[in-house]
C-alpha cells in the first residue's frame, strides 16, 4: 500500500478503537511483524536511492503519528481501567472503625499529676516517701511526742506499735531534712496516700494529701507572705482564678504559726450553699512555719534556715475538678465511671 | 468548749448591739473555729400567761379549752397536758411563735379556736439531759410571782447565746470563760474584770485536823480546803442555766459548784465527803492489780501508770479523770474536802483513754495555769459559803512544785516581720501584746514580752509571731512567691510514664483500698510472707495490708462483672506489704474484648496480655533482656497451663497468665510485675545504631518438633547457630494437623541475614542456614519441614 492509503486506513482505524485490547491489536496490525507500515518500510530496497530519504521520513511520519495516536488513547484507557476498578472498591466510610480499647487515666492521678506539674515548673523535687511509717517520722520527729495531745486530731491504723500507716505526708518532710544534712535549702512536695482510721460520708479511711516543704537560710527571709503566695498560686490553678483565701491562725504541732486556710466556696463562689454550710468558705489545707523543734530535730540549725510547710487533701480537689459529685466513686472503680477519663486534659 | 454570753458578761462588758454570730465568725479569724453560734434556746414569741377558765373541751376526754391572760390581751387556748388548770402562770406560744418542734399557728382544735400553745419545758428544745419528768408529761408551772405578758425566756434564765468552738488542743486556756473573755478582750480591746474570791472562815484550821502526802513526781501541785454544815440543795436559777448552756447537766448545789467553777477558771476541782474520807489524802501511783468502783459505780482494774488519790486504806479516786464511790457527795453529806490540782497531762490522758474521757480529763491532758488552781478553791469556798451555806475553815493544805511567774520572751521587732514577710510597725505590735494582755518593755530593737501563765502554750518566740499575725491579721499580709536559690527540682517520672503507657495501650486505670480482708492476701501468689494485720482495723473486711496489687484488682473486676460491665482492662500502680516494708507493683486484669470492629474485634487471650507485658518491658528499655520462663510454684489462683514467670536478666519479677477455672469462670487474664525488683535491673541511655549500609537477606524454614517443645527453647538454639550474621528471628507460623504426627507441632521461623561490615554472599549465608538446620535437628530432635 502507499503511503496515503495506509493514513488514511491508520486514521478511521484509530477512530473505531474501543479498548485497550483492540489498540494492542491495532499495533500488531501496523508495526507487528507482517504489520502494514513494518512492511511498508521493507518497500524502502525497491525505491531509488535518491527517493530513498523522502520514503524513510514518510514512513517515521506514520511511526509517530501511530505512536502518538496509541500513547494517547492508551492513557486514556488505563485511567478509565483504574477508575472502574476505584470505584468497585467503593465502601461505606461511615461503618464503625477497628480499635483497641480506650485507656483511662484515674481522676486522682490526673489531678495529681496537675499538682505536680504545677510544683516542679516552680522549681520544687517531688519526693516519694513509705505508706508503711513509723511512729518516729509521722510524729516524734514533727514535734508530737507519745501522749500529746494533738494525736487525737489522728487517728491512725497502727501494725505494731512502732510501725503504723501514715497518716499524713509531713512524715516526708522529716526523711527530706535528714537526707539533706541539714546543709541544702529544700524545695519539695510529696504527693501520696494516707489513711486515717475513719469511715464516713465524707473521709474516706484511705485518702490523698500533697506535703510541701520550703527551707532556706535565714537570710533569704523565706516568710508567710511566701507561703501565702504560693498557696494562692496553687488553688488558684486548682480551683479557678477568682478562688480567695483566707488564713485562720491554726495549731499543728510541726509549724509555729500555724494557719488553716480556707477558699472561697468553689460551688457556690462565696454566697453561701450547703457544702459550705452557709459560711461562704471551705477549709482546704492546713499550713505554717516550720516549727524550731521540728528543724532541729532533722539536723537544721533552726537559727540559719527557716522556712514553711503545708499540706492539703487531693481527693476533694479531684471531685471539684471532675464534678464528681460523691467521694466513694472514686475507690468504686466502676469501669463505666473510670472510662469516662480517657482524654487529655485541657 | 460551749461560750455562754451570760456567763462571760461577768467578767466582761461585750458590747450588746455585737452579734452572737459575728463573734463567732471574727473568733474564727483569730483561730477559732466554731460550729454553731445562735440563741441557746432558740423560740421567738414566748410570754409569761396566766390561765384564768379551764374548761373540758366538749368532743375531748383529755382537751382543756383554757382562757390565757397575756397581759396585752385573754387568749383562748385549747390544750391538752393533764396540769392545765385554772390560775396557775405559764408559757405561751403566741400566734406564729418558732419553736424547735414548728410555728405555732392559731387554728381550730376540734371546732374550738386555739390562739397559740401553752408550753411545756421539752417543747422549748432543750436537751433531752437536762429534762426532768415534769418538765416532759405536762406543761411548765411557773412561780405565782412571774409577770404575765413579760418574756418567758428571760424569766427562766434561757434568754442565753452560745457559741460551741471547735478549739485547736494547744488553747487549754480557752476550755474556761475567763481565758474566753481574755480572748475577746483580745479581739475588741475590752478589760477583763476581776473574779470575786470573797469569803469569811472560821477559826478551826484544816491543818490541825488534816494532811495531804504526795508520793508521785506526777502530782506537782496540791491544794486542799475543808468546808463544814454543807446544805445540800437545789443550785440558784442563774448556776443551772449556765451550766445547761454550757452543756453540763446541773444535779444539786454542791456539785454545780465543782462544775460551775470548772468551767469559770478551767480548773477542775474535785469535792469529797470528809466523814467518809477521813483525815487525809495521798497521791500515789496505782499499785498493779489495784480496784477502785468509780463514781459511775463501774469497778476499775488500775495498774502502775495511773495516779490515784488514796486514804491509808484505799484508793478514793482517779486523778484527773474521775472520783471513787466510796467518798462521793450526796444528799446527806455535811462536811467537804476539795481537791485543786494539777497532775501529769500524759498520764491523765492514758488513763482517761483506758477508763473515760471526761470535761476535767480534757482539761488535765491540756495543761493548767497554776494560779488558777488556787483561784478555783477560792472561788469553790466563795461560791459555797453564798450558795450551801458553808463554813470555811481556816488556812489550806498545800503542795506546791509549780512556777506561775510571767515567762520573759525577747523579741526582736524585725524578726516578727521577717517570718511574717510583714511590715509592722513597732507601736502596732506593742499594741497587739497590749491587747492580748501581756505586758512588754520596749525596746529599740526588741520587745520583752510577759507572757502570763495562763498562756501555756506560749513558750517559744515563734509563738508570739503567730499571736501577732492572729491579732494583726494575716488578710493584712500581702502574698509573695519565694525566690529561687539553689534548686535541685529533681522528678522521678517513671510511674506516670508507665501510666501513660497502660493508659494508650487501652487500659483503665483503678485505685483501690490497700487494707484488705486475711482471708485474701495470700492469693495470686506462691510469694511465702508474714502479712501484716492492723492491730485495731475499723471492720474485719480491712484488717489487713494487701501484698498483691492483683488482688485488689480481682475484686474490682467482681465488682464490675456484679455490675454487668464485661469488657474490662483495668490496671493499678500501688504498694504491695510484707514484713514491715513496701514494693510499688503493677497489676493488670483482662477479660472480653481488646479490639473492636465490624470484623475485626478480639478478645482477649494469654498472647494479648503478654503482649502488653512486652510493650511495657520494652517501653521501659527491657528489649531482649527478658523472658517467659514456666514457674515451678504456680498460684493455685492461675490456669496451671497458661502462666509464665516473667524474667529479667535472671530474676523473677512478675507473673502473667489465665486465671483457674476453679477461681473465675470466664477467661480473665492478668499480671503482676513488682517495679522495685524490676527497677533493681539498671537500663542504659538511649543510644544511636548504626544503621547497616549493606542489603540483608531473609530466608524462611519450618521444623517438625514435639509438641510440648516451647518455641523458646527453639530460637536459643537458632541464635546460638547463626551466630553475628543472625539479627532477627520471627516465627510466623505454628500449624499441627495434617501431615504432622499427633505429637507433634511445626514452627516456622523467618530468618534475616546481615553483615555491616559488607555485602553477604549466598555462599556465606547459606553456609550459616545449613549449620542452624544440623544444629536444631541434633540437638533438639527436630525435623526441618520441607516447605
Amino acid at each position: 500500500m502507499k503511503y496515503e492509503e495506509i493514513k488514511k486506513l491508520l486514521e478511521m482505524d484509530l477512530k473505531n478503537i474501543n479498548s485497550i485490547g483492540e489498540l494492542n491489536k491495532l499495533k500488531v496490525k501496523y508495526l507487528g511483524k507482517k504489520g502494514v507500515i513494518t512492511e511498508l518500510s521493507l518497500e524502502i530496497k525497491n525505491i531509488p536511492n535518491e527517493e530513498k530519504r523522502e520514503f524513510g521520513q514518510k514512513v517515521n511520519e506514520l511511526k509517530t503519528l501511530f505512536n502518538n495516536e496509541y500513547n494517547s488513547k492508551n492513557e486514556i484507557f488505563k485511567l478509565e481501567e483504574l477508575n472502574k476498578k476505584l470505584e468497585s472498591e467503593k465502601i461505606d466510610v461511615t461503618l464503625p472503625s477497628t480499635k483497641i480499647r480506650r485507656g483511662s487515666i484515674h481522676p486522682l492521678n490526673r489531678t495529681i499529676e496537675e499538682i505536680e506539674d504545677l510544683f516542679v515548673s516552680m522549681g520544687y523535687e517531688v519526693i516519694d516517701g513509705p505508706e508503711l511509717e513509723t511512729d518516729e517520722f509521722c510524729f516524734e520527729r514533727l514535734n508530737l511526742p507519745d501522749g500529746h495531745p494533738a494525736r487525737d486530731m489522728q487517728d491512725s491504723f497502727y501494725i505494731t506499735d512502732k510501725y503504723l500507716l501514715r497518716t499524713q505526708t509531713s512524715a516526708v518532710q522529716a526523711r527530706t531534712m535528714l537526707n539533706y544534712e541539714g546543709k541544702k535549702p529544700i524545695r519539695m512536695i510529696c504527693i501520696g496516700k494516707t489513711y486515717r482510721r475513719e469511715d464516713d460520708a465524707t473521709h474516706s479511711h484511705q485518702f490523698n494529701q500533697v506535703e510541701g516543704l520550703v527551707i532556706d537560710r535565714k537570710e533569704n527571709n523565706v516568710s508567710l507572705a511566701d507561703l501565702k503566695g504560693t498557696l494562692e498560686v496553687f488553688m488558684k490553678k486548682m480551683l479557678g482564678e477568682n478562688t480567695k483565701l483566707r488564713f485562720r491562725p491554726s495549731y499543728f504541732p510541726f509549724t509555729e504559726p500555724s494557719y488553716e486556710v480556707d477558699c472561697s466556696c468553689f460551688k457556690c463562689g462565696g454566697k453561701g450553699c450547703n457544702l459550705c454550710k452557709q459560711t461562704g468558705w471551705i477549709e482546704v489545707l492546713g499550713s505554717g512555719i516550720v516549727h524550731p523543734n521540728v528543724l532541729k530535730m532533722n539536723g537544721y540549725d533552726p537559727d540559719e534556715w527557716g522556712g514553711f510547710a503545708f499540706g492539703t487533701g487531693i481527693d476533694r480537689l479531684a471531685m471539684f475538678k471532675y464534678g464528681i459529685p460523691d467521694m466513694r466513686y472514686l475507690y468504686q472503680n466502676d469501669v463505666r465511671f473510670l472510662e469516662q477519663f480517657d482524654r487529655k486534659d485541657v | 468548749m460551749i461560750l455562754s454570753r451570760n456567763f462571760v458578761k461577768d467578767y466582761i462588758d461585750l458590747p450588746e448591739k455585737l452579734d452572737i454570730k459575728t463573734i463567732g465568725e471574727d473568733m474564727t479569724r483569730i483561730g477559732n473555729e466554731y460550729d454553731y453560734a445562735g440563741k441557746f434556746v432558740d423560740c421567738t414569741k414566748l410570754v409569761i400567761g396566766e390561765i384564768i377558765s379551764c374548761e373540758m373541751h366538749p368532743d375531748s376526754d383529755h382537751l382543756h379549752v383554757c382562757k390565757v391572760n397575756v397581759g396585752s390581751e385573754v387568749l383562748q387556748i385549747v390544750c391538752g397536758a393533764p396540769n392545765a388548770r385554772e390560775g396557775i402562770k405559764v408559757i405561751v406560744a403566741l400566734d406564729g411563735a418558732i419553736l424547735p418542734g414548728g410555728t405555732i399557728k392559731k387554728g381550730q382544735i376540734r371546732g374550738a379556736l386555739s390562739n397559740g400553745m401553752i408550753c411545756s419545758i421539752a417543747e422549748l428544745g432543750l436537751d433531752n439531759k437536762f429534762l426532768k419528768k415534769e418538765d416532759k408529761e405536762g406543761i411548765a408551772e411557773l412561780e405565782s410571782s412571774a409577770k404575765v405578758g413579760e418574756d418567758a425566756l428571760k424569766y427562766l434564765g434561757l434568754d442565753d447565746e452560745i457559741v460551741d468552738f471547735d478549739l485547736t488542743p494547744d488553747r487549754g486556756d480557752l476550755l474556761s470563760i475567763l481565758g474566753m473573755a481574755y480572748e475577746l478582750g483580745a479581739l475588741y480591746d475590752l478589760k477583763v474584770k476581776d473574779m470575786d474570791l470573797k469569803y469569811n472562815e472560821i477559826s478551826e484550821n484544816i491543818n490541825d485536823s488534816f494532811k495531804i502526802d504526795i508520793k508521785t513526781d506526777n502530782c506537782k501541785l496540791f491544794l486542799a480546803k475543808k468546808l463544814v454544815n454543807v446544805e445540800i440543795k437545789e443550785s440558784p436559777k442563774f448556776i443551772k442555766n449556765r451550766l445547761m448552756a454550757c452543756g453540763i447537766r446541773p444535779i444539786n448545789n454542791v456539785v454545780d459548784i465543782s462544775n460551775y467553777v470548772m468551767l469559770e477558771t478551767g480548773q477542775p476541782l474535785h469535792f469529797y465527803d470528809a466523814d467518809r474520807l477521813g483525815d487525809e489524802l495521798i497521791v500515789r501511783m496505782a499499785n498493779n492489780d489495784e480496784k477502785l468502783t468509780t463514781l459511775d459505780t463501774l469497778e476499775r482494774n488500775l495498774d502502775e501508770n495511773d495516779i490515784v488519790i488514796a486514804t491509808k486504806k484505799e484508793a478514793v479516786g482517779l486523778a484527773g479523770v474521775m472520783g471513787g464511790l466510796t467518798t462521793e457527795v450526796e444528799s446527806d453529806t455535811k462536811n467537804i474536802v476539795i481537791e485543786s490540782a494539777i497532775f501529769d497531762g500524759v498520764r491523765v490522758r492514758k488513763t482517761s483513754k483506758k477508763i473515760v474521757r471526761s470535761e476535767a480529763s480534757n482539761r488535765f491532758e491540756k495543761g493548767l495555769d497554776p494560779k488558777r488552781t488556787y483561784m478555783a478553791i477560792e472561788r469553790a469556798c466563795a461560791l459555797l459559803e453564798k450558795y450551801a451555806n458553808a463554813k470555811i475553815l481556816k488556812g489550806m493544805c498545800k503542795y506546791d512544785k509549780t512556777i506561775s511567774d510571767d515567762k520573759l520572751i525577747d523579741i526582736e521587732y524585725k524578726n516578727i516581720n521577717d517570718v511574717l514577710g510583714s511590715n509592722i510597725s513597732k507601736e502596732e505590735i506593742i499594741n497587739v501584746f497590749n491587747k492580748l494582755g501581756f505586758n512588754c518593755d520596749a525596746k529599740k530593737e526588741y520587745v520583752t514580752v510577759h507572757v502570763p501563765s495562763r498562756r501555756l502554750d506560749i513558750t517559744i518566740k515563734e509563738d508570739l509571731i503567730e499571736e501577732v499575725s492572729r491579732i494583726y491579721g494575716v488578710d493584712n499580709i500581702e502574698g509573695r512567691l519565694p525566690v529561687i536559690g539553689e534548686i535541685n527540682n529533681y522528678y522521678d517520672n517513671t510511674i506516670r510514664s508507665i501510666r501513660h503507657k497502660m493508659y494508650n495501650l487501652g487500659l483503665n486505670e483503678t485505685l483501690s483500698y490497700i487494707l484488705v480482708n486475711d482471708k485474701d492476701v495470700h492469693k495470686f501468689t506462691s510469694d511465702e510472707f508474714k502479712e501484716l494485720r492492723l492491730l485495731d482495723p475499723i471492720t474485719e473486711e480491712r484488717n489487713t495490708l494487701r501484698y498483691s496489687v492483683l488482688q485488689s484488682l480481682f475484686k474490682v473486676y467482681e465488682y464490675n462483672k456484679a455490675h454487668n460491665n464485661k469488657n474490662i482492662s483495668i490496671f493499678e500502680i500501688g504498694k504491695g506489704f510484707f514484713e514491715m516494708s513496701e514494693n510499688q507493683k503493677i497489676a493488670a486484669l483482662m477479660t472480653g474484648k481488646y479490639s473492636l470492629g465490624l470484623n475485626n474485634e478480639c478478645s482477649v487471650d494469654f498472647y494479648i496480655i503478654k503482649g502488653v507485658v512486652e510493650e511495657l518491658l520494652d517501653y521501659l528499655g527491657y528489649e531482649n533482656r527478658y523472658s517467659f520462663v514456666i514457674p515451678n510454684n504456680i498460684p493455685k489462683e492461675f490456669h496451671p497451663f497458661q502462666v509464665s514467670e516473667i524474667n529479667v536478666n535472671g530474676t523473677v519479677v512478675g507473673i502473667v497468665g489465665k486465671l483457674h477455672p476453679n477461681t473465675v469462670k470466664d477467661d480473665v487474664y492478668v499480671f503482676e510485675i513488682n517495679l522495685d525488683k524490676l527497677f533493681e535491673k539498671k537500663v542504659g541511655n538511649m543510644k544511636y545504631k548504626e544503621i547497616s549500609k549493606y542489603p540483608s537477606i531473609e530466608k524462611d524454614l519450618a521444623f517438625i518438633v514435639d509438641k510440648d517443645m516451647t518455641s523458646d527453647t527453639i530460637i536459643k538454639e537458632i541464635k546460638k547457630s547463626g551466630g553475628k550474621l543472625l539479627k532477627e528471628i520471627k516465627i510466623f507460623d505454628v500449624y499441627t494437623g495434617e501431615n504432622i504426627d499427633n505429637n507433634k507441632k511445626s514452627i516456622a521461623f523467618n530468618l534475616v541475614f546481615e553483615d555491616n561490615t559488607k555485602t553477604l554472599t549466598d555462599e556465606e549465608v547459606t553456609n550459616v542456614f545449613n549449620r542452624i538446620i544440623n544444629d536444631v535437628e541434633k540437638k533438639l530432635s527436630a525435623k526441618l519441614r520441607n516447605m
